[in-house]
């Protein structure tokens, strides 16, 4: 005998009736975004979202760990506990401090395999209470994170939803797929490089024979939207009061600055 | 003035009974000596009344198929004796430790806090209990006629100034510590109860027993006064148990070491301390007794003075805990990463008091770790990829690059400065930090560039003195390599020893630009001083436009295996792999010339 959906629908309503509100009504959630530290990516993407997985991915120097290193500065900032699970052991305190992280807030698991770092940070998930996780494969091969099952992907989504934590993936080609709430590709446009004042006027062979008579300066950084669940156009709030412009835009471009260097350095 | 005196009866009983609860409700014999000497001397009532009687030897004792026999365990009764004097402190400061079973409580003034002296004796019987012991608990004005009454009668029992002398008559004199002589004498007189004793004429008894005479008549009339004599508390918190037989699996040993913690846990927590670490120690049998699996070979070493081998284990702890599920979970994991190589016949575990931490929960508290489940993780964590690689990094105090070391991780809200972080969203000074925040953020290319501009004239890459530790956006980062690759530079003819080709991971690539040599020296004095020339090197490789468009290959010899994981490949040697086979990826490296060991090699990348 056939029966109509919506038959169907008010049957099963008056079986839950008294026990379930409402069956097939899906709750609304309110996603929180936090800034990534960097106002263009901001108005690109709106932030970052909590309870969501995170996926930035880029070619080895594209400036997607100046990326990582920016939102966690930002979070440790707020005095929030960060984890960063290093897959290939590639974390450098001194730049990160000088990038601004408060390392008494960050808790750095140094990995060096793939199913280390995915366990742990299984572990990590488990514990919950880290406003910030990070999953740092940017010097895993793709060809090694491809093999991992979605399953994976599905669990760690699954583990953060409904709760404060960020998950942040960092790669070299995108492997969450769906699961995935805010994808980003970076990429390196242009390193800049400063010439001293006496050398500036002589040609590009010339000056290359005094390489202490230059300083690297940074790198030009253009990020571009590949997936966002937040629809464009949409002003997200962050829960600091502070709200992210309304992204229309499909790319943004940033530079970063080499400020920190090793101490002592002294031309010869 | 009151005291109240505590009383565990049946101590030795109930002291192996405290480490074996199962064993409560059942028959139970204590045994002492050596076969085929050994004795029984103590036994529940369940074992009496089945048969077994006080001073049967250990031999005919094991007759009874139904009773348990234990040997008696020196160490479990002064875990009891050290649980019962806690329990005392948690009521009052002045506690006096007048026998392993019995101790006295000076309670004066103490009614305002638990209303009344019935409460305060409820509230000592039910912590008590909680340590895992039957008490009788008596409250009078004076300390022996406490004790007395502890020792005579069953459960609470309060005597009201006065009545003393009433209410002790009925107790036989057994109850008095009396040597055998005095108490076959008042047997002999037919002296069976204290009201017997208290209505003897004090001049002729004291004629007969002398000063003896005189003290017992008064005790029996409950009018002795003395003065307590106050114990110490203890700073550690010791539980030992000697094992029967060998423990030689991990399981077993857990459960035991979960009794022990549940019972360090509850005398920390009726001391309202918490545990900053847990030492334990295994005494392990050694190797040519563990064939014999049984007490008797160590005991003959033990007497021979003879030092079992022994195995160590600190765990200490971030913050004070005294959760005993999450520290046996901790115990287990570190025991797990590094078990001992023997069979165990003794445990022994000791707590270092601490202070409990105290963070007042709320709504917009920011969220952080529980303490206790993140120091599981972390020792999970530990387990999974070595002690040494879990932690918040920390830089140290020297120019040698790349230098830092492992510390701790400790919970937002357990720092030491032991404030409390509010939300930014409610906290007016983190919106002000914010807002300092923002303001670091904006781009300031001019005093980036005036830094630049003065630091070059001085001749000087500007040094991280000036910013280190401010938020700034866009700060490059810089990712390792570890361990550093080694590599071959070489220098083109009239370019003053600047590198124009390099080659590391068996890629070749072109020096675009350079920024050095950065000399960089320390330690000079030491062994393992340093001398460097480092620089900032764009590098293109040879034969990387195939590597950006291409996609990878589908075949590889590593995958990621959930149950698999000795044979996976570390990342570094797949890379290694890649490298050789498609070349490294083109960007600005910092590579240096090590002075000491005489060569190239690359320190990272930036990222």
């Amino acid at each position: 005998m056939p029966v109509s959906l919506a038959q169907l629908r008010a049957e099963v309503e008056l079986a839950l009736a008294g026990r379930v509100a409402a069956p097939f009504a899906i709750p609304e959630r309110r996603v929180e975004f936090v800034s990534t530290g960097i106002a263009e990516v901001d108005a690109l993407a709106g932030g970052l979202p909590r309870g969501a997985l995170t996926e930035i991915f880029g070619l080895a120097g594209s400036g997607r760990t100046s990326l990582l290193f920016s939102a966690l500065s930002a979070r440790t900032s707020e005095a929030e506990a960060c984890a960063l699970v290093d897959g290939s052991d590639a974390f450098d305190p001194q730049s990160a401090a000088a990038a601004g992280i408060d390392l008494k807030r960050l808790l750095w698991v140094r990995c060096r395999t793939l199913e280390q770092s995915f366990r742990a940070t299984d572990f990590l998930l488990a514990a919950g209470g880290f406003g910030f996780i990070a999953l740092d494969l940017g010097d895993t091969p793709g060809e090694l994170v491809h093999r991992v099952p979605l399953e994976t992907w599905f669990r760690f989504r699954r583990a953060v939803e409904g709760t404060p934590t960020i998950l942040f993936v960092l790669e070299e080609e995108p492997h969450a797929k769906t699961c995935a709430s805010l994808v980003l590709q970076v990429e390196a446009t242009r390193s800049r490089w400063k010439i001293a004042a006496e050398q500036a006027g002589e040609s590009a062979a010339g000056s290359r024979r005094h390489a202490f008579s230059r300083l690297f300066e940074g790198s030009g950084i253009r990020a571009e939207l590949v997936r966002s669940r937040t629809p464009q156009g949409v002003k997200t709030d962050f829960r600091d009061g502070r709200g992210a412009p309304a992204g229309t835009g499909k790319a943004a471009v940033f530079e970063t600055q080499e400020i920190w260097g090793s101490p002592g350095r002294r031309p010869t | 003035m009151a005291f109240a005196s505590v009383y565990v009866p049946n101590f030795m009983v109930q002291a192996v009974v405290r480490a074996e609860p199962e064993l409560r409700e059942r028959p139970l014999a204590l045994v002492e000596g050596e076969p085929p000497l050994w004795k029984v001397v103590a036994a529940n009532q369940a074992a009496l009344a089945a048969g077994i009687e006080l001073g049967m030897g250990g031999s005919q004792a094991k007759q009874f198929s139904s009773v348990e026999i234990r040997r008696r365990s020196p160490e479990l009764e002064k875990a009891a004796h050290a649980a019962l004097l806690d329990v005392g402190w948690s009521v009052s400061p002045r506690v006096e430790d007048t026998a392993p079973d019995t101790i006295v409580l000076d309670i004066a003034g103490l009614t305002s806090l638990f209303e009344s002296v019935k409460n305060l004796a409820a509230v000592l019987a039910e912590r008590i209990e909680s340590v895992g012991l039957y008490s009788h608990v008596a409250v009078a004005a004076n300390i022996e006629a406490a004790i007395h009454a502890a020792r005579g009668f069953h459960g609470i029992t309060l005597i009201a100034p006065g009545e003393e002398s009433g209410r002790l008559s009925s107790l036989p004199v057994e109850v008095f510590f009396l040597s055998a002589e005095t108490f076959e004498t008042l047997d002999r007189w037919g002296i069976r109860t204290f009201g017997d004793l208290a209505a003897l004429p004090l001049l002729p008894l004291s004629e007969r027993l002398g000063q003896e005479g005189v003290r017992l008549h008064e005790l029996a009339r409950g009018a002795h006064c003395r003065a307590l004599t106050l114990a110490q508390p203890e700073t550690f918190f010791v539980e030992e148990m000697a094992l029967d037989y060998a423990v030689t699996e991990l399981e077993p040993l857990s459960f035991l070491l979960g009794r022990l913690l549940d019972q360090l846990c509850a005398r920390l927590q009726a001391r309202s301390l918490a545990a900053g670490a847990f030492f334990l120690r295994l005494e392990l049998q050694d190797s040519d007794e563990e064939d014999a699996d049984n007490v008797e070979v160590r005991r003959k070493k033990s007497a021979a003075k003879v030092d079992p081998k022994a195995f160590e284990k600190t765990l200490r702890l971030p913050v004070p805990m005294r959760d005993s599920k999450t520290l046996l979970k901790l115990l287990r994991l570190q025991l797990q990463a590094d078990s001992p190589r023997g069979s165990i016949i003794k445990i022994s575990l000791s707590a270092e008091p601490a202070r409990p931490r105290a963070a007042q929960k709320g709504l917009f508290i920011l969220d952080a770790p529980d303490p206790e489940k993140l120091e599981v993780t972390i020792a999970r964590l530990a387990g999974l990829v070595g002690t040494a690689n879990v932690g918040s990094p920390e830089l140290v105090n020297t120019h040698r690059p790349g230098e830092f070391r492992m510390a701790p991780f400790i919970s937002a809200t357990e720092d030491a400065s032991g404030s409390l972080r509010f939300s930014p969203h409610f906290s007016a000074s983190s919106v002000l930090r914010f807002e300092k925040l923002k303001g670091n953020n904006q781009p300031k290319p001019s005093a980036a560039k005036a830094d630049s501009d003065e630091a070059l004239t001085a001749g000087l890459k500007p040094g991280p003195t000036k910013q280190v530790g401010k938020p700034s956006r866009g700060a490059i980062a810089f990712r390792a390599f570890r361990p550093e690759l080694t590599a071959d530079v070489e220098s083109a003819e009239g370019s003053e020893g600047s590198p124009c080709r390099i080659s590391f991971r068996g890629a070749r690539g072109e020096v675009v630009a350079a920024s050095g040599p950065w000399r960089t020296s320390g330690d000079w004095w030491e062994e393992h001083g340093w001398r460097q020339d480092e620089w900032d090197m764009e590098i293109r490789f040879e034969g990387r436009s195939a590597r950006r468009a291409g996609k990878s290959p589908a075949s590889e010899d590593a995958g990621y295996s959930s149950g698999n994981g000795s044979r996976e490949p570390s990342i570094g040697a797949v890379n290694e792999k890649r490298a050789s086979r498609r070349g490294m990826p083109d960007g600005i490296y910092r590579i240096y010339y090590d002075w000491t060991r005489r060569g190239w090699f690359v320190r990272g990348r930036y990222d």
